[in-house]
């Protein structure tokens, strides 16, 4: 733990830290991991579902439309969101020298609040209750609680900001900022819509046809943007640094690279509509701005893995670090296939296949659940003030283990993907088509197997990690004699 | 903290001077390759935009010097796929079924496109291969509700039964309980009576009673023995041969209260040669007469 006794000595002489407000971090952390369980638990079912129908149970409240939402949503906004709220409070504190703005009870009432979010929405999808717009599946009367959680999150982040001690404020800051306002102008925009009733929870949205179509993917694929990547590179902008003890690879890049993908990424939402009703320029633009997104993306895979320069030894020993280095590599290889995906021709091939299941779980478990990994087996020692996690061991029999499912995941989706693509445009010599869409889906019935298999590996991963914090948290052992948020002497 | 640009021993570089909570940035220039394949992506747009659909005004668009539209492309698509069709389809739709099962080129032509619709259109509830399912008749046998010839067949898809179609097959069976026809007794009677038309494992009682019964309420449709009526698509009642199910429950049921199934008429939504070409592959799927 060298790197918080160097940065206790940076706070030596003149300089104090203020006693932070860590009680509520610790509650998004163990939100963070309870939730990660569910989503992974929800998925692994799901999966089971597709490759085994009876397990829809014949109830409407079991049946996989009503459960994709709830696996969704618990990866995307429990899992991640929990994470991205909790780290982004440690990170804007330590890195501003500022508790944070607006004392606990707000900090409380948006942990609180956010909780409260996710089991609205959860419970509204397995009753039925749905916009039926994809991430955005919440009705009207949880938007508005959400909208009324997330400004207050808005106002504690650029309050602590305001009020930071240090002069210049962090890149990892810059991510969250983007992220958070972005996310509620996305929220805001796509949720624009008409109660049928004050007591009823149905609504109708206030656009229609083509243009609500492109509002949806606009919103869509920006969560992907500013929820699931610019949000977690601003984990990354901390965690890597800290956990190597190396100053971050290259600082003018990480202002570019931030502009640029903060710019562009805004535009690309219409590569999910290609070959649709959405007029041909629209999908111009949305496949350009994705193939112009390729480097700046690239920026923060850059700037993490040439952090490590001069530290690439800790990988041997420290999982949580091998956890962060492994997330950016995923990040790099799916923001490659990204855009590689947004050109028409491919697009031709790929789309409404499971191809881009894959994909999008390439970034979900490669890169974002990673880096949130990587991130808890830092802070959780150090929240909960131990030394070390419990066991070393178990957490990397945890990378391995996850490891290995993303790939199961990953291979047998490109496969099956691929291959339901060659199917549907195959014709006969006589230019009739070779394949009806129900003999597609019975030959992906191995691979639906297979990445069941994968997802029960990442799920069995994630319980071991659970274990693992649980002995941590529990274990008895002197506090650590140096810990950053106490005053330096 | 006042800036304090430091060497960064490892790599030689200079630090920015600035800290946060330890952390330092090396002020590392931009990776040149990062920055060539940056304009090169943002060069390749450009050309893109010279060449197609790209940037809205207030009413149009830059249309590109390819004059490139996914409408007219599918549209051109489409036609050139009709043309290279044209001499088959204009045959099969001068031919007869008849002329078209006899003509070893037509028919080869037939059955790939019928086998090609029938699983894009028909095999959702007919099965793969026309199996059946519960409600959706079986096409592979020769047990028929409207007539399994090639005539019966084409017509039958053409105007779908129970459809909106003008001409379309219609009949209903009446809801002998729901309607207060037949008492339940008498409904209990004549299902004994039905199922000892394809079982010898009834109650002889309440079949004999169930003799009388089905006389005077069923047999107009059905037959005298069950046999069923392809005029009225009656089904047959003495084979094995059961669409919703042959239990007891099953049988009673639909005498107490009716199922009268739809299928969709074709004629509305696939042409007259695909229509064709369909009921010659349903005709040979097994069961055709």
């Amino acid at each position: 733990m060298t790197a918080i006794a160097s940065a206790a000595q940076s706070s030596t002489g003149i300089r104090r830290a203020p006693i932070y407000a860590d009680d509520v971090i610790r509650a998004f952390m163990i939100a963070t991991i309870f939730w990660g369980v569910v989503a992974f638990a929800a998925g692994v079912y799901i999966a089971l579902q597709l490759a085994f129908p009876v397990l829809n149970l014949g109830l409407e409240w079991t049946t996989f439309g009503r459960l994709r939402p709830v696996h969704t949503s618990a990866a995307i906004f429990a899992f991640g969101g929990n994470a991205l709220l909790g780290t982004s409070f440690h990170v804007v504190q330590r890195t501003c020298r500022a508790r944070l703005w607006g004392g606990d009870a707000l900090s409380w009432f948006v942990f609180w609040g956010y909780q409260a979010f996710i089991v609205l929405a959860a419970t509204g999808y397995v009753l039925g209750i749905s916009q039926g717009k994809e991430y955005a599946e919440p009705e009207w009367y949880v938007d508005l609680w959400l909208t009324l959680v997330w400004v207050a999150y808005l106002l504690i982040f650029a309050g602590t900001l305001l009020k930071r001690e240090e002069p210049h404020i962090y890149v990892a800051n810059w991510f969250y900022l983007a992220f958070i306002l972005t996310i509620a102008v996305l929220h805001i925009g796509n949720n624009l819509a008409v109660p049928v009733s004050w007591f009823g929870s149905k609504s109708y949205g206030a656009a229609a046809g083509v243009q609500d179509a492109m509002i949806q993917w606009w919103y869509g694929h920006n969560a992907v943007g500013f929820f699931l990547t610019a949000g977690f590179l601003g984990m990354m902008y901390y965690f890597i640094p800290k956990r190597a003890e190396r100053p971050v690879y290259s600082y003018r890049l990480s202002i570019i690279h931030f502009w640029a993908l903060i710019f562009l990424y805004i535009w690309a939402g219409p590569h999910h509509l290609h070959y649709t009703a959405l007029p041909d320029w629209a999908q111009t633009l949305g496949m350009t701005f994705s193939i112009m997104l390729w480097m700046p993306s690239w920026g923060g895979m850059i700037n993490g893995l040439m952090t490590l320069s001069g530290a690439w030894d800790k990988l041997r020993t420290d999982p949580g670090l091998r956890f962060s280095v492994t997330a950016v590599g995923f990040y790099g290889m799916s923001t490659f296939e990204g855009p590689v995906m947004s050109i028409k021709a491919v697009n031709s091939l790929s789309h409404y296949t499971d191809w881009t299941i894959g994909h999008v779980h390439s970034g979900a478990l490669g890169w974002v659940a990673f880096i949130v990994f990587g991130a808890l087996y830092y802070l959780v020692p150090f929240l909960w003030k131990k030394q070390d996690v419990w066991s070393p061991r178990l957490a990397s029999w945890h990378f391995w283990i996850s490891t290995m499912g993303i790939v199961l995941y990953i291979t047998s989706m490109w496969v099956s993907g691929i291959m339901q693509g060659l199917m549907w445009r195959a014709y006969d010599e006589l230019g009739f088509l070779q394949y009806s869409f129900v003999e597609s889906v019975a030959a992906m019935h191995p691979f639906y197997v297979i990445r069941a298999l994968g997802g029960l590996l990442f799920l069995t991963g994630a319980l071991l990690m659970a274990y693992n914090f649980w002995r941590t948290i529990r274990q008895e052992e002197p506090a650590r004699a140096v810990y950053a948020t106490t005053p330096a002497e | 903290m006042p800036t304090k640009i430091e060497k960064d021993e490892i790599t030689g570089k200079a630090t920015t001077g600035h800290e946060w909570d330890g952390v330092k940035e090396l002020d590392t220039p931009l990776p040149k390759w990062w920055l060539y394949v940056f304009y090169a992506t943002i060069v390749w747009s450009i050309g893109y935009y010279v060449l197609y659909p790209a940037w809205p005004s207030f009413s149009s668009y830059t249309t590109g010097a390819l004059n490139y539209s996914a409408r007219s492309d599918i549209a051109r698509d489409l036609r050139e796929q009709a043309q290279q069709r044209a001499p088959f389809v204009d045959r099969i739709r001068a031919a007869s079924l008849e002329q078209i099962r006899s003509d070893p080129q037509l028919l080869g032509f037939t059955m790939a496109g019928g086998r090609s619709v029938f699983a894009e259109n028909c095999a959702a509830c007919h099965g793969s291969g026309g199996s059946g399912a519960k409600g959706f008749p079986n096409l592979a046998d020769d047990d028929w509700l409207w007539g399994g010839d090639l005539e019966a067949i084409h017509t039958t898809i053409r105007t779908g039964i129970r459809s909106s179609h003008p001409d379309s097959r219609l009949s209903q069976m009446p809801r002998f309980g729901l309607d207060g026809m037949l008492t339940t007794a008498q409904i209990n009677d004549v299902a004994e009576y039905v199922l000892s038309l394809s079982t010898i494992d009834t109650d002889k009682a309440a079949t004999q009673r169930g003799t009388a019964i089905f006389s005077e309420n069923c047999a107009v449709c059905h037959g005298d023995k069950g046999q069923g009526n392809l005029e009225v698509g009656a089904p047959n009642l003495s084979d094995k041969i059961w669409l919703y199910g042959g239990d007891k429950r099953s049988v009673t049921q639909i005498i107490a209260n009716s199922r009268n199934g739809v299928m969709p008429a074709w004629a509305d939504r696939l042409d007259e040669a695909t229509i064709k070409m369909l009921a010659v592959y349903v005709h040979s799927l097994g069961g055709g007469r």
